[in-house]
């Protein structure tokens, strides 16, 4: 079977956001069918046969979290669209909202039949107000047609559906983050257990799902789960969002089978290193990723390879850098990310991701000493697993995996006074080496 | 005694919000965005007539506001420029945008021009990583940008806010 592009078929056509558009392509007979031919339990069997795993980051399998919910409860069931999309290298769930906002509702329909669920929010970063819109537009499309609301479908299922505006914070995309967001605090993650399926928002039951995940959920539907098992690797297989930046000719949003050769997502389908430079290093599940040495690139973009590769498949945000990149001024860089998204509960976090980025720094102004790399093994060691959410873990990651792999390069910044990217720029900021 | 006061339509909007959760809180981040819609910027006296709106400690929504990095705080000028300088921004070119707007408004990162018309920040990733450098202009997205993209687009903020057509 040919690979079919389940998110990126239509991107051409300026109308390809309107429900006109979609019903014309047979949209939300997916949702029709599950209604109208699926038992909710099983559909949630179809859809863990299905091997559907989470787009978000963790890749944890769609259909076993729907399976967590209580069925027997006398609270409401939510489910909660993670929309935040805030994991540096990564735009792929905007491409899904702004040009396909209705092939996410019926998604959003689909798991609200299986689960029970009457009562959806779409939790959409603040800064995509584009994208806010066109959903706004398109929910309000679907309810007057009658796929959302008090009969969707002209069934008694009844669904109503909210989009909820973030403000700017990077600890929303983490899901317990994103519901106490959601109840109007501040974006702080809580503790688990108890998980969001058991107690989420409200203290209710609720599903936490990614909006490109859920968009998958009409093409299961459509071709069956034994056919969506066949696209790409069985153990986490689909068709997937690969958003490729940086130092690649034609950076962009790709739709290509899951388990695509790295290497040739870069140099077939991105047209290879920019300015006819040679790769350096990649970043392929969004910062938070361990960085990939060029030689160690030959890998399948999926779930299980990359994590054999010692990296992640996270959020599919493949970060390019060329071989004029400093890796100390990179480092910096994403280290001043997590220092400043560090929502500054859990000690660790709060210290660690500040310390790191200061190490880095003075590493990089040439201010470094040897030990400094040892302490940051030291730091990092003392933040992973430690606290309440993963941003601490994810912070440490690249920090180790930059100066695992390239150290020679941090080495000789801490020798010869710093980094040549920063004295380019800074002449007058650099500092004096080993003596400072 | 303050005089803000959402206007009508700002109000049957929050009314409305109230029926979409079944916790009045919840409402609380997107109120907030009908304040700055209606009123523009967020400061102390916007911040507690929301407070005051839905019945919640001024505190409360302070520390909420004061979380988040997208409200448009007290201020902020006419004209919010909001230069992504993340990583895939940062390989791309990031650092000579955002001092080029600098140098061309004569403001450093932080800071709003005396006329109140632009303020320039410098933000983490917004989610355009394939369109670098890009930055954020009040609502939209401005991207692949060159310096002389920059240019044109500052000025068109000056002509506009020449002709009042600003809001």
């Amino acid at each position: 079977m040919s690979f079919q592009k389940v998110f990126t078929r239509w991107t051409d056509d300026p109308a390809s956001h309107t429900l006109a558009f979609y019903e014309s392509k047979g949209g939300y007979e997916s949702a029709r069918k599950a209604i109208r031919d699926w038992a909710p339990d099983d559909l949630i069997e179809e859809v863990k046969a299905s091997n559907l795993r989470g787009r978000g980051g963790a890749g944890f399998p769609t259909g076993v979290k729907w399976g967590f919910v209580p069925k027997q409860t006398d609270k409401p069931k939510y489910l909660a669209v993670n929309a935040d999309e805030s994991e540096p290298g990564t735009f792929k769930d905007r491409v899904i909202m702004e040009k396909y906002p209705h092939q996410l509702l019926e998604g959003i329909i689909i798991s609200c039949w299986a689960v029970g669920i009457h009562t959806a929010y779409i939790y959409i970063r603040g800064e995509y107000v584009f994208a806010y819109r066109r959903l706004v537009e398109a929910i309000e499309e679907a309810y007057a047609k009658g796929y959302l609301g008090d009969k969707v479908l002209g069934t008694d299922f009844k669904l109503d559906v909210t989009v909820h505006r973030g403000a700017g914070a990077y600890i929303c995309g983490e899901e317990t983050g994103m519901l106490t967001s959601l109840e109007g605090e501040r974006g702080q993650p809580k503790l688990k257990p108890p998980f969001p399926a058991i107690e989420g928002l409200f203290g209710c039951p609720t599903v936490v799902n990614n909006v490109e995940t859920l968009a998958n959920l009409p093409y299961i539907l459509e071709i069956g789960s034994e056919a969506y098992k066949k696209v790409g690797p069985e153990r986490s297989p689909g068709p997937k969002l690969f958003c490729v930046s940086g130092h690649v000719e034609r950076p962009g949003t790709y739709e290509l089978p899951m388990g695509v050769n790295l290497l040739s997502l870069i140099n077939d389908t991105c047209g290879g290193i920019w300015k006819g430079r040679k790769l350096k290093a990649v970043i392929p599940g969004g910062s938070s990723a361990h960085v990939l040495h060029a030689d160690e690139c030959d890998v399948a973009m999926d779930i299980e390879s990359l994590a054999a590769a010692g990296s992640m498949l996270g959020s599919a945000g493949v970060i390019v850098m060329d071989d004029q990149t400093c890796m100390v001024n990179a480092l910096v860089n994403v280290m001043r990310f997590y220092h400043h998204e560090s929502c500054g509960q859990c000690t660790p976090c709060r210290e660690g991701t500040g310390w790191l980025e200061k190490i880095v720094h003075r590493i990089a102004y040439g201010h470094g000493k040897r030990e400094d790399l040892e302490r940051i093994d030291q730091i990092c060691g003392r933040m992973v697993g430690k606290t309440i959410c993963v941003l601490a873990d994810a912070a440490a990651f690249p920090a180790w995996s930059f100066t695992q792999k390239f150290r020679d390069e941090f080495l000789q910044c801490i020798d010869n006074g710093g980094s040549p990217a920063v004295k380019a720029r800074h002449p007058d900021r650099i500092g004096g080496g080993l003596h400072v | 005694m303050s005089d803000l006061k959402f206007s009508e339509k700002g109000m049957q909007h929050y009314e409305w919000l109230l029926t979409r959760y079944p916790d009045k809180q919840a409402a609380l981040l997107p109120t907030l965005r009908i304040a700055e819609e209606e009123f523009g910027n967020l400061g102390v006296p916007e911040m507690k007539y929301v407070a005051d709106l839905m019945g919640i400690s001024p505190a409360r929504v302070f520390g909420v506001v004061t979380f988040y990095t997208h409200f448009r705080r007290a201020g902020t000028g006419t004209y919010h420029i909001q230069v992504c300088s993340t990583l895939s921004c940062a390989l791309r070119g990031s650092q000579e945008v955002c001092d080029h707007v600098a140098k061309r408004l004569g403001i450093e990162v932080g800071e709003t021009t005396e006329d109140g018309l632009f303020t320039l920040s410098k933000v983490e990733c917004l989610g355009s990583c394939d369109t670098a450098p890009m930055f954020q202009l009040n609502d939209d997205y401005h991207e692949n940008l060159t310096l002389q993209d920059v240019d044109g687009i500052i000025e068109e903020c000056r002509q506009e806010a020449a002709r009042g057509g600003a809001r």
